[in-house]
């Protein structure tokens, strides 16, 4: 099993309710976030392009936060799900900038959290908080490993880029062009 | 009677003392009020984990769950699967929704104005009983001097109902809305000229199954209409051409195929060059036209030179792309929709411009046809008894001198005229009780707003925050937030129709109270009791549910009931015979009301005042995580954006040497600055002509302590007002701002 | 015009609006992690070579230094840790590509030994200092017959650290500055010239000031060859890295990187050092304190604008 998400940028209206739900889902403080929307304008007006990207952790299949990590602390859980282990975290920091994508972020209690995919939800079935609450139904997230998934099936049927493709760390966050 | 000005009462007023004092005694009495509560027939909020909701962020309404966690603290607030209008999805706002409940800047007690005793005007933290004694005395005293008609109810909200029951016991009909002469008024009387029926909320577009989506101004996406967006993305999977025209790229620009990036303020002349192009290339849906409209002779008559290259010179599209848009729209009717907005007060010609969007439908045969406008329906829900309402001799409408007789609701900006003594009234309106709305950054031109308030003798203000508002209020009343109560039932038209139920998941913090109880309990001091037949909320929800077959039991379980349609008429049935509720029984492209009226039956351009050397326009409107004033205090939604920008063309920022994130103050047309600085976005996104800002932002009360301050008010800087000689709707985009880099010297303390 | 913004106020701190998860405490450890390596590496050469003798301060005085150094160092490493409590959690495990974890067991390792060659040689500096308890005493005597065996792992353990300061941050492909094999043999070379300069200073024998010196020299050659080499390869890589390397050929760390850390802190000590070898009179204090100061600035400089350079997406 390998869980991802893809993400149709022609969709997304950039609205950031993926960021609130997962606020309050995660109880993530406010003034911190485990997912972020960047907008990128291109040319000159009256010609131009418009991208919204809702961004989070990329649960790399080469994690450089993980291998960094000297406590073990990040660590990844079935289904290629990059996760921190909050007792064993020191807060060495090494991980945070590790993360080519800035996805880490130190919790104001010390140890280091990001996205989880959820993983509580999936437990119960349910998608992650993200994915159910976009009103454009633009999160799609499901099992790379399974053809008739609908993640796979989005990925198959559309262009697509990763994030820093360069960086190696074989991002799992597909962004729909 | 002695006018006292009211002064605006900042935090200084309200000592530290008094806060920490108040929520002290608030304590207490929560806790005894839990006790209190008797378990009665219907169960409470502590007897779920999840509770059901309808949204009171915005007024779209969508109908949610209210979770808790263990401790029983709220947690998350989620969509209902079973409501139409989210599709079990809130907005970020809906979602964000917690924090309102969560806001430690909340209202908390009531409070009563009072002199200190240095003469200096101050708010007194009071109890209830002392608060809702002295409105029903005030409010007594203006009807026993004025007359009840010179009682007026301005109301945004949920509470409304209730404040609406009791002002109209006490015998007026002044109640107004924000929502109409600001917001959708001249839409939906350019679309009952046309079509016999406006177009109320959600809106019935069908934009789910449309091939092709035209959206003026109208910017889905950042505004957050929830249902409008969800179907918005689903046209884009369906490959449906959406076509937008703004001055700004706006998100949904940047979704569509075709982004007409027209000069402000000349719409109507688009409009009706592309009819122009529709008619002329036979376009238009013959048969539909044939059957179901009225005068069409006389439209093709007066566009007939109305071409591309007319409009070219007036909105600087391109006849080409004029043409190639109005083909897009032909080849895709019937299923295709001009939307028609919604906050369409703009330019003064607003009715005009909405009824030339009508028209555009008509002849495309969008209404009541898939992937136009559907037909809504509504589930039929009866009011509460009560005697019938005393009937008022006067209203607001006489300040009115004969005008605006086509506005089929009240005018806001209409009340406020009515309220400055004019000796051609027989009395104006002399107490004003505000629920819910938020009118020095809702109404244009605030001085006027404020001259008003200065001329009443009373002001009541129902809110959940310290708003600005609530500096000019004679007493205050806390209202608990719709996670803490109960309201009326949501009765919204839609696909199907469909009951939603509000209630409680948590007892109310501080010694705030719902709305239904404040009204009932001035009512009672009042003499008015009967017009409350019920002691409780739950009782009176109970008995109108089970009139339409369901329960206060059940809806608490459920929280969305969906009803059946009575008959299948979503859509007009190929041949249908319809009776259209206007004058000729048919759709008027040429609109006989309005001839009757002395209005032009036919849309006609005119031209509107341009920004002189200098001066940019002033455009706003929304971003998709705040609703106007009342988020931008929100923990959760002003950790998502804190503050507004200004949007500068590179081109103007170079000119004037303004640099990305540099602040500014804005000066308009009549020199009217800015209270506060407010970040330059330098963006190719806007047009040269024109700056754009987000409504809301620039809170002057410092008790917000997350909002005071960030950024700017568009709302002060709209002091000139083009009025709708039609329905009286006041355009708010005829103003010019220009940048100044530095703090003016003060001139006045107070604007 | 291109703008891109990140529109739902993400402000994480020490993430945004740029990464800080390190302020001084990082390069101030690597500065001490550096230093401690390039004392016991000579302390521990020398020794092995048979020149105790001939550089006494480099053998038995300034090794005394490195516990405090590494301890020092070991308090700012702690002090960074923003989950202190759960600091035991290093030593539950080794993670055998984390270089913390690497560095952690080193000084795990490189403390003791420091520790027991400190104590064999106190005496020497003060020659009062007694060791009160009979098996301190019995323990030391019994070391001292594995002197040899310790210098060895001194000199290993040594390059050991060395390296681990500067691979603590190549490790890092994020940060595009950090992102090359030259910091290990850069911040080794480093290490070894701020201790070659320590030793320098405490020195009071001009003849091992002389020739340490001179290896500093050499070392500071070495250092300025590989910068420069850095520079190139940056400039010869891809466009983040191109940009990193700009912040120091243009951008903001121009000025401070080439005054203080490239020229007052690696040719101008240079420079002294060969005037002092031609005989003439420069005060021999100044050079090493230069280097040192330079060794400081450049961690610094390191750490810092590392973390402002980025993968741009
Ligand atoms: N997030 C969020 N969503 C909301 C609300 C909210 O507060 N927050 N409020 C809700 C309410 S009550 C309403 S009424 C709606 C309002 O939402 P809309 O009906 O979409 O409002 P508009 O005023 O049309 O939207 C402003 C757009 O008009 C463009 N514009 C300005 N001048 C002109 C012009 O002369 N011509 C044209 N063609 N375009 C122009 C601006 O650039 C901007 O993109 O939003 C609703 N949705
Ligand atoms: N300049 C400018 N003016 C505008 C607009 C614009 O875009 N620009 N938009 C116009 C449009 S489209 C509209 S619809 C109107 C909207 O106008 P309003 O609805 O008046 O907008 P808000 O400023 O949000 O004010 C809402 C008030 O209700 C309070 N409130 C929130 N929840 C509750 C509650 O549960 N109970 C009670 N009692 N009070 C509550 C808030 O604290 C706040 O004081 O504004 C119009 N005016
Ligand atoms: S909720 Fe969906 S549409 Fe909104 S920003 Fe997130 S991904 Fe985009
Ligand atoms: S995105 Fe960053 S935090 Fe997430 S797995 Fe990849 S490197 Fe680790
Ligand atoms: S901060 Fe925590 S999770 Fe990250 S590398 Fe250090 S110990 Fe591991
Ligand atoms: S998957 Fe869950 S944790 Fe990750 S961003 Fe979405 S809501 Fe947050
Ligand atoms: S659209 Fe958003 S804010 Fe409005 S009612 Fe629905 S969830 Fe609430
Ligand atoms: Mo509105």
């Amino acid at each position: 099993m390998r869980y991802a998400m893809a993400i149709d940028t022609k969709k997304c209206v950039g609205c950031t309710d993926c960021v609130v739900a997962c606020q309050t889902e995660n109880n993530v403080p406010i003034g911190y976030a485990r997912d972020w929307i960047v907008e990128v304008t291109d040319g000159t007006y009256p010609q131009l392009e418009l991208e919204f990207r809702s961004e989070r952790c990329n649960h790399c299949d080469n994690a450089p936060c993980v291998r960094c990590c000297p406590t073990g602390a990040s660590h990844i859980i079935e289904g290629g799900i990059v996760k921190v282990e909050h007792d064993k975290c020191i807060g060495c920091g090494a991980c945070v900038a590790a993360c080519p994508y800035d996805a880490r972020y130190v919790h104001p209690e010390g140890y280091v959290d990001k996205c989880t995919f959820c993983d509580h939800r999936l437990e119960q079935g349910q998608d992650p908080a993200c994915v159910a609450v976009c009103p454009t139904k633009c999160l799609y997230f499901g099992d790379m490993d399974d053809p008739n998934s609908e993640v796979s099936k989005v990925v198959k049927k559309r262009k697509f880029k990763t994030l820093i493709p360069e960086a190696g760390t074989e991002p799992q966050l597909y962004f729909l062009i | 009677m002695v006018k006292s000005r009211r002064d605006f009462i900042k935090i200084s007023a309200l000592g530290a003392t008094g806060v920490a004092v108040g929520s002290k005694y608030l304590f207490a009495e929560n806790n005894q009020k839990l006790k209190d509560t008797p378990k009665g027939p219907f169960k409470l909020p502590s007897d779920f984990t999840r509770t059901p909701t309808y949204c009171e962020v915005c007024f779209w309404k969508c109908a949610g769950w209210v979770y808790k966690n263990d401790k029983g603290e709220v947690q998350k607030i989620k969509g209902n699967d079973d409501d139409p209008n989210s599709n079990g999805r809130f907005c970020p706002r809906g979602t964000g929704g917690v924090g309102m409940y969560n806001d430690s800047d909340r209202l908390k007690t009531p409070l009563i104005r009072v002199k200190d005793k240095y003469g200096n005007q101050t708010f007194k933290e009071v109890s209830w009983d002392e608060a809702l004694d002295y409105i029903a005395k005030k409010l007594q005293g203006v009807i026993d001097r004025h007359g009840a008609e010179c009682i007026a109810l301005f109301t945004h909200g949920s509470g409304g109902k209730y404040f609406g029951n009791l002002v109209k016991a006490l015998g007026s009909h002044n109640i107004a809305a924000p929502s109409y002469a600001q917001c959708r008024g001249p839409r939906e009387v350019g679309f009952i000229a046309t079509f016999g029926d406006g177009l109320n909320s959600p809106e019935p577009t069908d934009i789910r199954d449309t091939k092709c989506l035209v959206l003026i101004g109208s910017h889905i996406g950042e505004n957050m209409h929830n249902g409008q967006v969800q179907e918005m993305s689903d046209a884009i999977d369906k490959k449906a051409t959406i076509i937008t025209v703004d001055p700004r790229y706006s998100t949904a620009a940047s979704k569509s195929k075709y982004w007409l990036p027209i000069k402000p303020s000349t719409d109507l002349a688009l409009l009706l060059s592309w009819m122009n192009v529709i008619i002329e290339e036979g376009l238009y849906d013959k048969e539909y036209v044939e059957k179901y409209t009225y005068g069409f002779d006389q439209l093709k008559e007066h566009v007939k030179n109305l071409t591309p290259e007319w409009a070219y010179g007036i909105t600087t599209i391109k006849p080409d792309i004029i043409r190639k848009t109005a083909r897009e729209m032909g080849h895709a009717s019937p299923s295709v929709i001009i939307h028609p907005g919604r906050h369409v007060t703009w330019y003064g010609d607003d009715t005009q411009r909405l009824r030339a969007v009508a028209i555009l439908n008509a002849l495309l045969g969008s209404w009541g046809r898939r992937g136009g406008f559907y037909i809504p329906d509504k589930a039929k829900v009866p009011g509460v008894p009560h005697p019938p309402y005393p009937k008022p001799t006067r209203s607001w409408r006489d300040a009115m001198q004969g005008k605006y007789e086509l506005a089929d609701l009240a005018l806001a900006n209409g009340v406020c005229d009515a309220t400055i003594p004019d000796p051609s009234l027989g009395c104006s309106i002399k107490a004003w009780i505000i629920n819910g709305t938020n009118l020095l950054t809702t109404l244009p031109e605030r001085q006027k707003t404020i001259e008003a308030i200065n001329n009443l003798e009373f002001v009541a203000v129902i809110d959940t925050m310290p708003m600005e508002i609530t500096g000019y209020a004679d007493v205050v009343l806390p209202e608990c937030t719709y996670i803490e109560r109960y309201d009326s039932l949501r009765v919204t038209q839609h696909r199907e129709p469909t009951i939603a139920l509000r209630m409680p998941a948590v007892e109310p913090k501080y010694n705030t109270k719902p709305a239904f109880w404040m009204a009932k309990e001035l009512a009672k001091r009042m003499g008015k009791s009967d017009y409350f037949p019920f002691e409780t909320i739950e009782e009176e929800l109970d008995w109108q549910l089970k009139q339409v077959g369901t329960s206060l039991e059940e809806m608490q379980r459920i929280g969305v009931k969906k009803l059946k349609r009575p008959y299948d008429d979503l859509y007009f049935k190929d041949g249908e015979d319809v009776e259209f509720n206007t004058n000729t029984g048919k759709i008027e492209l040429y609109a006989t009301s309005f001839e009757e009226y002395g209005f032009d039956p036919l849309p006609k351009y005119t031209p509107h005042p341009e920004p002189p050397e200098g001066y940019y326009r002033l455009i706003y409107g929304r971003a998709p995580m705040h609703t106007f004033s009342r988020t931008i205090n929100n923990p959760n939604l002003s950790a998502l954006k804190d503050e507004n920008y200004v949007w500068i063309n590179p081109k103007v920022a170079k000119e004037w040497g303004l640099e990305n994130g540099q602040e500014v103050y804005l000066q308009n047309q009549d020199n009217v600055v800015s209270s506060f600085p407010i970040k330059v976005r330098v963006t190719e996104r806007i047009r040269w002509d024109s700056v754009y800002m987000v409504h809301g932002f620039g809170h002057g009360d410092k008790k917000l302590t997350r909002a005071y301050g960030k950024g700017a008010s568009d709302s002060e800087l709209i002091t000139k007002v083009m009025l709708d000689p039609i329905m009286g709707g006041t355009g708010m985009r005829g103003n010019f701002v220009t940048f100044l880099t530095s703090k003016p010297v003060k001139e006045e303390a107070e604007s | 015009m291109r703008e891109e913004l990140i529109v739902s106020g993400r402000s994480n701190p020490m993430i945004d609006p740029h990464l800080e998860i390190w302020e001084w405490h990082i390069p101030a450890y690597l500065f001490l992690g550096g230093l401690a390596a390039g004392i016991l590496f000579f302390a521990g050469l020398f020794y092995i070579r048979g020149k105790e003798d001939k550089y006494p301060t480099a053998v038995r005085v300034a090794p005394i230094y490195v516990p405090i150094l590494l301890a020092i160092g070991l308090l700012f490493l702690f002090l960074d840790l923003k989950h202190k409590l759960y600091f035991w959690r290093l030593y539950t495990s080794f993670s055998i590509e984390s270089p913390t974890s690497w560095g952690a067991w080193t000084l795990l390792l490189v403390m003791p030994l420091s520790v027991i060659w400190a104590a064999l040689y106190i005496q020497y500096v003060f020659q009062k200092w007694d060791w009160k308890y009979q098996w301190v005493k019995d323990a030391l005597k019994f070391l001292s017959g594995y002197k040899r065996e310790m210098a060895w792992a001194m000199v290993v353990l040594a390059i050991v650290l060395g390296v681990y300061t500067g691979i603590l941050l190549s490790a890092f492909n994020a940060r595009p500055l950090w992102n090359t094999s030259i910091l290990g043999p850069l911040f080794l070379t480093s290490g070894l010239s701020t201790g070659a300069a320590f030793i320098v200073l405490l020195s009071k024998d001009k003849a091992e000031r002389h020739y340490v010196g001179m290896i500093d020299l050499m070392l500071i050659a070495i250092e300025i060859a590989l910068i420069i080499h850095m520079f190139m390869g940056f400039k010869a890589s891809t466009r983040v890295q191109i940009e990193a390397a700009d912040m120091f050929l243009g951008g903001q760390f121009t000025a401070t990187f080439w005054v203080f850390v490239f020229s007052m802190g690696l040719v101008i000590p240079a420079l002294l050092e060969i005037l002092e070898s031609k005989g003439k009179k420069v005060p021999f204090y100044i050079a090493p304190s230069l280097v040192i100061f330079g060794g400081i600035l450049f961690r610094f400089i390191m750490v810092h604008a590392g973390q402002l350079s980025r993968w741009l997406y």
